[in-house]
């Protein structure tokens, strides 16, 4: 099962190592990652395998969001289900 | 893979312009409830609704979750009150509404549907008994909703019916006056209700449905509204299609909740309701897409031309979204629920008589409405002959749901609080309708109810 990951605050050093270690740590597999920096926000974008990680995605959400308040930015999980929903027909 | 733009826009929809589903509610038939021992009925009545919806809360958390989609509220609606407790040996069906409270309380939810009954063409003795116990179970319960279908296009209108309505809303008025009648935003007089609508005060789980099921409703005025800041002045075919667009996009978006919900409750989808659901906060409004479209305040002339547009184009956008449409599917007006119909009515553009005529276009009707609390029960029921004529004769679902606050006058204003909002008190016509109203009766159901 697929989910997307998204990061989106202040540019600063270690956010895309927090966020790989906590996936790597839950055996999270990356497939794809799209960041960019759009109006001065750093935007991060990762599609994931979340199929052999241990706990669930509200679980996973859960650790995210408290990794996000460490660091001061928002990051969320969803699966990718509503995105394929919403701009695919 | 998905675009990074895309999915960026979801995001921008849900945390900005307000995108949620409004309600996952669980039709329930309590039809096997009924018992000619009225304590044993309540009895079954709580366990039923307990034991079928015990997942309910859960479940929607557990969506919400995994897929960042707020889900704002998990209902539950139930059978017509009065078919079910007319089975019972009692005079008394406050018990009937206090059972309702008992089980919405353990299941978690925070309203439930189905104190109604039907009576377009005429009242059995279970109806009046249900009608006339309303202002005491609306008084007596937190959570309870009820709901009367006064009229239809195939039955015409039971005046009797809306002469009583009157009564029963104003004496529901004074048995909350403590907190501004707020049982009145409890309570709707529908025309034409449909079976299968997700939305409260006036959800019931008609006969005519499964044992039980699951209807999502959605919303999203503000995404609506952002959509259609990027075709500032452009012409109304652009409008049209952009809201389309957007309905279908947020459809799809209730169709997928609305399928895993009934996977995960082991429970038949029933429907999607694709209604623009206003609610107090700002960027949540009707109101603002019909300004947005290029009317200075809402309520003034174009604002009848301009929700017609939108309520159309919202049911063209969302039914190729999804598998089964149904319930009110439009435009909602409640004006204490809608920040820009707040402040329309305030500065006296948006009258009653303008809502009125937008209720002809729109999916509902005069909806939460703060009138001045002396208005006789012989006038509301005339807003009520009014909506209801306008039903039927359109074919289409009308409601009226008036809020009289007693000692209130023309200017004050009543606070509900949460999504119920804040209403200004707005001024009705004080000529008498109550020789109108005296007369009861029946009003023919119009020529086109003649179909077969």
């Amino acid at each position: 099962m697929n989910a997307i990951v998204t990061v989106v605050g202040e540019d600063k050093v270690g956010i895309i190592a927090g966020v790989c270690t906590l996936l790597a740590e839950n055996n999270v597999n990356i497939l794809d990652i799209t960041q960019t920096i759009m109006q001065g926000n750093f935007t991060m974008v990762m599609a994931v395998d979340v199929g052999k990680c241990g706990v669930s995605i509200g679980g996973l959400g859960t650790s995210l969001n408290a990794l996000g308040e460490k660091l001061d930015i928002s990051i969320r999980i969803q699966r990718e289900e509503i995105f394929d929903a919403m701009h695919r027909i | 893979m998905l675009n990074q733009k895309d999915i960026l826009s979801t995001i921008e929809m849900i945390d900005q312009q307000h995108l949620d589903i409004r309600t996952i509610t669980m039709g329930i038939s309590l039809l096997s409830c009924c018992d000619p021992d009225p304590k044993r009925a309540c009895e079954k009545i709580y366990d039923k609704i307990t034991r079928y919806a015990e997942k309910l809360v859960k479940t929607g958390e557990d969506i919400e979750r995994e897929f960042g989609i707020p889900i704002v509220h998990k209902r539950i609606s139930v059978t017509p009150m009065a078919l079910v407790a007319g089975a019972s040996d009692t005079k008394d069906y406050v018990p009937f509404a206090l059972a309702m409270d008992r089980a919405a309380k353990t299941c978690g939810i925070n309203f439930i549907g189905g104190y109604s009954a039907l009576v377009q063409k005429g009242m059995t003795k279970a109806d009046e008994t249900l009608i006339r116990s309303i202002p005491e179970a609306l008084a007596t319960t937190e959570f309870v909703c009820s709901s009367v279908n006064v009229g239809s296009t195939k039955a015409g209108i039971n005046m009797d019916a809306v002469a009583l309505m009157g009564r029963i809303v104003k004496e529901t008025a004074a048995k909350t006056a403590a907190q501004d009648g707020l049982g009145c935003a409890k309570l709707v007089v529908f025309c034409n209700a449909v079976e299968d609508n997700p939305f409260m005060a006036g959800a019931f789980h008609g006969v005519g449905e499964a044992e039980k099921v699951i209807n999502v409703g959605v919303s999203g005025p503000g995404v609506v509204c952002q959509a259609l800041k990027a075709v500032k002045g452009q012409p109304f075919d652009v409008v049209a299609e952009t809201v389309k667009k957007t309905a279908f996009r947020v459809t799809r978006m209730g169709q997928l909740v609305a399928q895993e919900a009934s996977r995960r409750l082991d429970t038949p989808f029933g429907i999607v309701d694709l209604s623009l659901a206003p609610t107090p906060a700002i960027g949540d409004s009707v109101a603002r897409i019909l300004e947005e479209m290029g009317l200075s305040v809402c309520g003034t002339h174009g604002t009848t031309a301009a929700l017609a547009l939108l309520n159309d184009a919202v049911k063209k956008g969302g039914v190729m979204a999804s598998s089964s449409v149904g319930g009110l599917s439009g435009a909602f007006i409640p004006v204490s629920e809608d920040e820009g119909m707040i402040a329309a009515a305030r500065t006296g553009t948006l009258t009653i008589d303008k809502l009125e005529a937008m209720t002809c276009v729109c999916s509902v009707g005069l909806d939460m409405i703060a009138v001045p609390g002396d208005t006789s029960a012989e006038t509301i029921s005339a807003i009520i002959a009014d909506e209801a004529a306008i039903g039927m004769v359109n074919c289409k679902t009308t409601a009226v749901r008036l809020l009289p606050a007693p000692g209130k006058k023309v200017g004050d204003t009543i606070e509900m609080g949460g999504l119920l909002g804040s209403a200004p008190v707005m001024p009705v016509h004080m000529e008498t309708s109550a020789d109108f109203i005296a007369r009861g009766g029946r009003i023919p159901a119009p020529l086109h109810s003649l179909k077969n």
